[in-house]
């Protein structure tokens, strides 16, 4: 039995003649401590699937599994990294991860918290900027802030909803190493969503596409058999690397021009000249 | 030092002399300088015109009672009574002075009269008291009130009252319409079954707001020899202001941004923690701007009704400046309106720091 298990998922928004099927028919299965990548366009769902893993939305047909159990809601067994951090700014990075930790062990003392949060806040070296706000703290620092507020409350699962994307190409790559790195310690379950190729092949165990929306489903999975630990610049001249990344990508822009030429419309262009005399665009264009 | 005042300053919204303390350290002079004339210098001549402008209307207006009044005895009584009047009008008596817009300098005479008239006042008091102080001693023993002074109160005692009245009364909209106003944003059904109501009540004039306050009170207190004119007056000004608060503080608690309420889900934030945690510090600002709104009109609203309630206070002096007819009681009006003013962009800078201290800023957030 797998670990996290989607059967038949849809999902739609919107009321009545608006109403768009953003996911159909999604099935994903992940074991215990595999690392999946889930690329696609933006727009194709990615967000949807996260927010029905984690339980923030329930699917209209099919069921999420959790360890065998329906998700019923949100629970502290997965934590979620949103995309825009979702930090609260009236709150330093200390009460920040501190609200995490307070409320995912309850029975813990006041001392045993502080100290969990210090130490989850100096894994991602951020021990210097632990009195700070966040609007005092550069994207990458926030993100690191967020990835600390999931992994202080010691989720079974963590689920990453393009952390990095809105971050410039140097962080990302660091911060990629440091979730690596963190991961690889305990070897959590982990699903990332992500519209970087690469960054799915140099993180992840399995990438599966996500076929763009509306009613996107999954298309075939790639397993990425690169040993770990990946280093980036070495992938770059590794042959496997290269055709795994080439077929993702070729499958990826196939896809997308499917897409395209089926809104493709056939649009008369109205039959109509130019009404100023041939005189007058020579004047134009010798004066 | 200097950067420590200059920040104080900035914070308490007078970052206009932030240029003055720069300058007077010698730094970046020039551009100092030109920070320093359009901060000070360009408000500064604004004021004078607008004295000047003042001064000559108040004296074009002037100009044309003169002319009516000394018309008025020409035709009345004759050539005799029509030059008596010119002679009385410029000899500056006060028998005969024009009725008119008042000119700076007599609004500044009259500053200084009232000001003169406190101290005068004051002193009465103080004397009234060391008088009765062995006699009330007495009476305190023997289980009676005290004998107050119930002389008239002076100018700076009536910006007093008019203060505890405004404090009164903002309170009152504070403790209901933020706690209304946070069930309402939460709920929505709430919101749509009031939302008529306060639609139709947020637009009444305060005065009708006094005269149901004062069809309630009266009864209520039919039985207390209290004198409820100031009960009436900041229950009126609390209930005209309040719907600023309440609407801002509704309307923050039900549009809290949906990041944070997934980050309460995702946490599984119990209701009071989800409430007290995310929703309220992240409306904060808007419920303090609504407070803002609501002490600006509280103070405004509070004139017209003190006028109207005949509750001591800045209102009724000047209702009282304005039934009394003496001569120089349009520059005390003159007087009291900048009083005004200036006491409410004051409580708006009081507010303004407040707010400053308890919210968060959303930039770069």
């Amino acid at each position: 039995m797998a670990y996290i298990e989607l059967r038949n998922v849809s999902k739609s928004f919107g009321v009545g003649k608006y109403r768009t099927k953003v996911l159909s028919n999604i099935n994903l299965e992940i074991e215990e401590g595999e690392f999946v990548a889930i690329v696609g366009f933006t727009g194709s769902g990615k967000t949807t699937l996260i927010n029905l893993i984690s339980g923030l939305i329930m699917p209209d047909e099919g069921e999420v599994l959790f360890k065998g159990e329906p998700v019923t809601g949100p629970s502290h067994e997965r934590g979620v990294i949103f995309q825009n951090y979702s930090l609260l700014p009236w709150l330093n990075v200390k009460n920040n991860v501190g609200m995490a930790v307070k409320e995912a062990f309850k029975k813990m003392s006041r001392k045993e918290r502080v100290k969990r949060v210090e130490d989850y806040v100096e894994m991602v070296n951020l021990s210097p900027a632990i009195h700070k706000l966040p609007k005092e703290l550069s994207g990458g620092m926030r993100q690191r802030v967020s990835v600390t507020r999931a992994l202080s409350m010691s989720p079974d699962v963590i689920l990453m909803d393009e952390p990095l994307s809105a971050l410039d190409a140097l962080t990302r790559g660091n911060l990629q190493q440091e979730i690596l790195k963190i991961w690889n310690k305990d070897k959590k379950t982990a699903l990332l969503i992500t519209n970087d190729v690469d960054e799915g092949i140099l993180m992840a165990d399995r990438i599966i596409p996500l076929k763009p929306g509306p009613k996107a489903t999954l298309g075939p999975e790639y397993k990425i058999n690169l040993e770990r630990p990946r280093d980036k610049t070495a992938l770059n001249h590794n042959e496997e690397y290269k055709k795994l990344r080439n077929s993702i990508i070729e499958y990826l822009i196939q896809i997308g021009e499917q897409r395209a030429s089926k809104k493709e419309n056939n649009y008369i262009l109205p039959d109509i000249k130019p009404k100023m005399k041939p005189t007058s665009f020579r004047r134009l264009s010798f004066s | 030092m200097k950067d420590r005042s200059i920040h104080v300053l900035n914070f308490v919204g007078l970052g206009f002399f932030e240029p003055a303390i720069r300058l007077a350290t010698g730094e970046e002079v020039k551009k100092n300088l030109v920070v320093l004339f359009k901060k000070v210098f360009l408000p500064i001549l604004s004021v004078g015109l607008f004295l000047v402008v003042w001064h000559s209307g108040a004296r074009y207006l002037y100009n044309i009672e003169k002319d009516a009044r000394i018309e008025k005895a020409l035709t009345d009584r004759g050539e005799v009574a029509a030059n008596e009047m010119r002679v009385c009008i410029e000899s500056g008596d006060i028998g005969c002075q024009p009725n008119t817009l008042p000119s700076p300098a007599q609004v500044w005479t009259a500053y200084e009269s009232l000001l003169s008239d406190h101290r005068i006042i004051s002193e009465k008091k103080t004397a009234f008291a060391e008088k009765v102080a062995a006699t009330n001693a007495q009476r305190e023993e023997q289980g009676l009130v005290a004998i107050k002074y119930t002389g008239r109160p002076s100018f700076v005692d009536q910006i007093f009252t008019s203060l505890k009245t405004v404090f009164a009364g903002f309170l009152l909209a504070l403790f209901i319409a933020v706690p209304i106003g946070i069930m309402l944003g939460l709920s929505e059904t709430l919101r749509s079954s009031v939302n008529w109501l306060i639609q139709i009540f947020k637009p009444v004039s305060p005065v009708v707001w006094l005269l149901l306050v004062f069809m309630i009170v009266k009864t209520l207190t039919r039985n207390s020899d209290t004198d409820s004119s100031f009960i009436i007056s900041f229950i009126s000004v609390g209930l005209c202001s309040m719907w600023a608060t309440l609407v801002n503080t509704s309307m923050g608690v039900s549009s809290v941004d949906k990041d944070y309420i997934n980050v309460a889900k995702v946490l599984q934030l119990s209701v009071g923690q989800k409430v007290f945690k995310i929703i309220l510090p992240s409306s904060f600002p808007l419920i303090f701007t609504g407070l803002r709104i609501t002490l600006s009109v509280a103070w405004m609203v509070l004139i017209a009704i003190e006028l109207l309630a005949q509750s001591p206070g800045l209102g009724s002096f000047v209702w009282e400046e304005f039934q009394n007819g003496a001569n120089d009681s349009n520059s005390k009006i003159i007087v009291a309106m900048f009083v005004i003013g200036i006491i409410g962009f004051l409580l708006d800078r009081i507010m303004l720091t407040i707010q400053k201290f308890v919210t968060f800023t959303e930039e770069n957030a």
